[in-house]
């Protein structure tokens, strides 16, 4: 709740006058016969109306004042001689909160809006127009925030299925480096895009990133081929590169094959296997010299993310 | 700690993201091993490395890091550059040596990436 009111008292500042001002405005002209008033204010459901000579404001005339007209006998005479003179006018690039400032200062329900560089008036403001205002805004924040929200992480909420998954494929270019990351950069974002916990993308990029490197590295490409699905990601990397004569030893931490111009990269280092087995959930390696390789690797998605 | 002032101490100079000085870092790496950066790197964390390819920058976008400060005063190329932009990564470079700027962030008690 405290958010919310900050949210409004955020918007008071925000919004301005002629955002929530009523326009085309009743007026009527100061040599108009008190006897006509009410009929005006009858018709229009208002309870005052300023009062304008051509396009200027010399004043308001309210429902008060026609009852103390009333009261004091009926006498025949023209709006100019009961309406309030001095009348506390606000411009229409003010911000919302000088009208709740003024309301409470002078106790008015009503302000006559004029264009600063004009003078002339251009609607009325209440305390009604100001909440309608803020509803209405708040509405299209909200609705915004909707939008946003649908976008980032609907997706799968909107597929009606007894089963769904989606299926990435990318390539992996061997041997080239400098691009190397790529896929897993693109498979980052797209899971995020999903709406997975950020741990979870995080935990399956690492590891993607890890396997693209491997193909990279040591074979002459492959592919990499995504499963999403709302309670887990399965990710398969195929390449038709030399094979692992021996996945035990590959699997040792610190084991590795990699060239030296790999290592002064930063990779080669023996330590992409286990760090793929320690991101994810399951994970299977199979492969056969001369033919290639595949490594496969799931992530569950527990409740509590 | 702010990034802010991990730059003054390490007297730093910024080659991409200024607009991230105002980012905490909770933890911070250090490792030319970019296997080993990927094995224990934590999100919102600084990684002080003497490596300047892209793969570095790659490294830092999967383990979610916040930034990457290079010894030795060395500079990353343009590709490196642009992908760090991208990927909203904070790049400084100082010039200080790796064992240096480690020991000048340990004093101030910045937690260890892999310790937490």
């Amino acid at each position: 709740m405290k958010e919310k009111i900050t949210k409004v008292q955020e918007l008071v500042y925000e919004l301005k006058v002629g955002d929530v001002m009523t326009q085309g405005v009743i007026t009527v002209k100061p040599d108009m016969p008190m006897g006509e008033l009410r009929e005006i204010l009858r018709t229009h459901r208002i309870s005052g109306t300023p009062v304008v000579n051509g396009d200027k404001l010399v004043g308001v005339i309210s429902i008060e004042d026609f009852i103390k007209w009333l009261a004091d006998g009926m006498k025949d005479c023209t709006i100019s001689k009961r309406m309030t003179k001095k009348v506390e006018t606000l411009y229409s690039d003010e911000p919302v909160i000088h009208v709740l400032q003024k309301a409470e200062r002078f106790g008015f329900g009503r302000f006559p809006v004029l264009e600063r560089k004009t003078q002339k008036l251009v609607g009325i403001i209440t305390k009604g127009d100001i909440i309608e205002g803020l509803l209405k805004k708040l509405e299209i924040d909200y609705h915004e925030e909707e939008i946003h929200r649908y976008r980032a992480s609907h997706i799968f909420g909107d597929i009606v299925a007894d089963k769904t998954t989606l299926v990435f494929k990318y390539h992996i270019n061997g041997k080239d480096f400098e691009k190397g990351g790529g896929v897993a950069s693109a498979l980052k974002r797209t899971l995020k895009r999903l709406g997975f916990h950020p741990d979870i993308v995080r935990r399956a990029a690492i590891a993607a990133f890890e396997a693209e490197m491997n193909v990279i590295i040591y074979t002459e490409g492959g592919e990499m081929t995504v499963r999403a699905e709302p309670r887990k990601i399965h990710i398969k990397a195929d390449d038709s590169g030399p094979g692992i004569p021996d996945i035990e030893k590959a699997m040792q931490p610190g084991f590795s094959t990699a060239p030296d111009w790999v290592r002064e990269m930063g990779f080669g280092a023996g330590m992409g296997l286990n760090n793929i087995k320690k991101c994810s959930d399951k994970m299977i390696l199979n492969s056969i010299v001369g033919k290639g390789t595949c490594l496969e690797f799931t992530i569950n998605i527990e409740d509590k993310q | 700690m702010k990034l802010k002032k991990i730059k003054d101490i390490l007297e730093a100079e910024i080659i991409c993201g200024s607009d991230l000085l105002d980012k905490e870092i909770k933890t911070v790496s250090a490792a030319d091993l970019m296997s080993d950066v990927l094995t224990f790197a934590r999100p919102d964390s600084l990684l002080l490395t003497g490596l300047t390819n892209s793969q570095v920058i790659r490294t830092a976008e999967m383990s979610d890091l916040t930034a990457i400060c290079f010894v030795r005063g060395k500079k990353p190329n343009k590709d490196a550059v642009e992908l760090a932009m991208k990927s909203e990564i904070l790049l400084f470079t100082t010039k200080f040596s790796m064992y240096v700027s480690c020991g000048k962030l340990y004093k101030e008690g910045i937690p260890n990436s892999s310790e937490r």
